[in-house]
């Protein structure tokens, strides 16, 4: 033993091992992509029954904001033709919180809104009579572009999560961020969807410009 | 005895361990070069849009992918959008089926809310898409998500 401790001065400096372990740590953490399950949540409609015929709704012309977009990726919007989606989240958001007509329902939940989204009723005869009623309807043709579709569908839940992140006093991010899992995200968040569904439709796209 | 006690006088001369780090660092290098994250293979082109309003799911076992885009292979598949699920290219009969078995793969408890993201590439028309969600909704997986990354705000 006491020979090797003459040989210490030949062991080798271990010092720049942390360096070199952080420069390796930090190229990974660049580099690597973990796969984020990141999106757009949807919820199809339940399958169609043959036999039983769908239901007849009937819903007030005014209640539904129709957005069209064609095989060649142009949008109309109420009957308004439009090339471009952006702004399309505002309109959603003046058609939702319209309150043309709202019933007793409808009053008392306007009045459990904060006065910077009531303010945002504009009550126009034309256009929706309260949230719950109001609904969003987007159609394709087959031939219509996936990323104009979705970038439709972004705005509509946009507007949607504007609405509701307003109503309890968070950011945009800060709602959709809310998981649900323990009792005080799931209270604020059912507490902004309160009385407004999120009422997205899709229809089945007709067959014009696809296969 | 004797001749253990012999040889222990004689090994006092110490292991030169200077490598050692260097063989460690080796061995790294060879497996972080060599793991892979997810051995599955994309068959299909994946350029995935961007969007505005994501959210995040809390659970991913309940996660089954699914991608949707032209065939990297155009020679052997065709130019045409394809489904691929797993390993393989699968026709829109074959989603049920599909959905099934990944079904299975699941805790009883937590089959009903089984998602399915939809990796979707930019290329792709609704017609495709369309049909797949007709299957999906023939094999009562409705939750969908729609894959997306987050969208870099220009103004």
């Amino acid at each position: 033993m006491a020979k090797s401790k003459n040989r210490m001065g030949n062991e080798i400096n271990a010092g720049s091992m942390a360096d070199i372990a952080f420069l390796l740590l930090i190229f990974f953490l660049v580099t690597t992509t973990i796969a984020s399950d990141k999106g757009i949540l949807n919820v199809l409609p339940p399958k169609q029954d043959p036999n039983v015929p769908p239901p007849d709704i009937k819903k007030n012309e005014r209640n539904i904001f129709n957005v069209l977009i064609n095989a060649n990726n142009d949008l109309l919007v109420e009957g308004e033709y439009r090339r471009k989606a952006e702004g399309l989240d505002k309109d959603f958001k003046e058609f939702i919180m319209n309150f043309g007509a709202p019933d007793e329902d409808a009053v008392a939940l306007f009045n459990s809104f904060p006065a910077s989204l009531q303010g945002q009723a504009q009550r126009r005869p034309d256009s929706s009579d309260h949230p719950g009623e109001a609904v969003i309807s987007i159609k394709t043709n087959r031939g219509t572009s996936y990323a104009v579709f979705l970038e439709v569908f972004d705005l509509a839940k946009k507007a949607y999560f504007d609405v509701y992140s307003e109503r309890v006093g968070l950011t945009a991010d800060e709602y959709r961020a809310l998981t649900g899992d323990d009792e005080a995200s799931k209270a604020l968040q059912d507490k902004g969807k309160e009385g407004i569904p999120m009422a997205i439709s899709i229809a089945e796209p007709d067959k014009v410009g696809g296969n | 005895m004797a001749k253990f006690r012999k040889k222990k006088s004689g090994g006092g001369q110490q292991i030169d361990t200077s490598a050692l780090p260097d063989i460690i660092f080796m061995l790294l290098f060879f497996f972080m070069v060599t793991t892979v994250l997810r051995e599955q293979d994309v068959l299909v082109d994946q350029k995935i849009p961007q969007s505005t309003q994501l959210q995040k799911l809390q659970n991913k076992t309940l996660i089954s992918y699914i991608f949707i885009g032209k065939p990297k292979n155009t020679s052997l598949y065709g130019t045409e959008p394809r489904v691929q699920a797993n390993d393989v290219l699968i026709s829109s009969p074959e989603i049920v089926q599909w959905v099934n078995q990944e079904r299975d793969k699941l805790p009883e408890a937590d089959r009903t809310s089984i998602t399915i993201s939809m990796k979707v590439d930019k290329e792709v028309k609704m017609g495709p898409i369309s049909d797949v969600q007709t299957e999906l909704r023939n094999a009562d997986a409705r939750k969908v998500l729609y894959a997306s990354t987050k969208k870099t705000e220009i103004d």
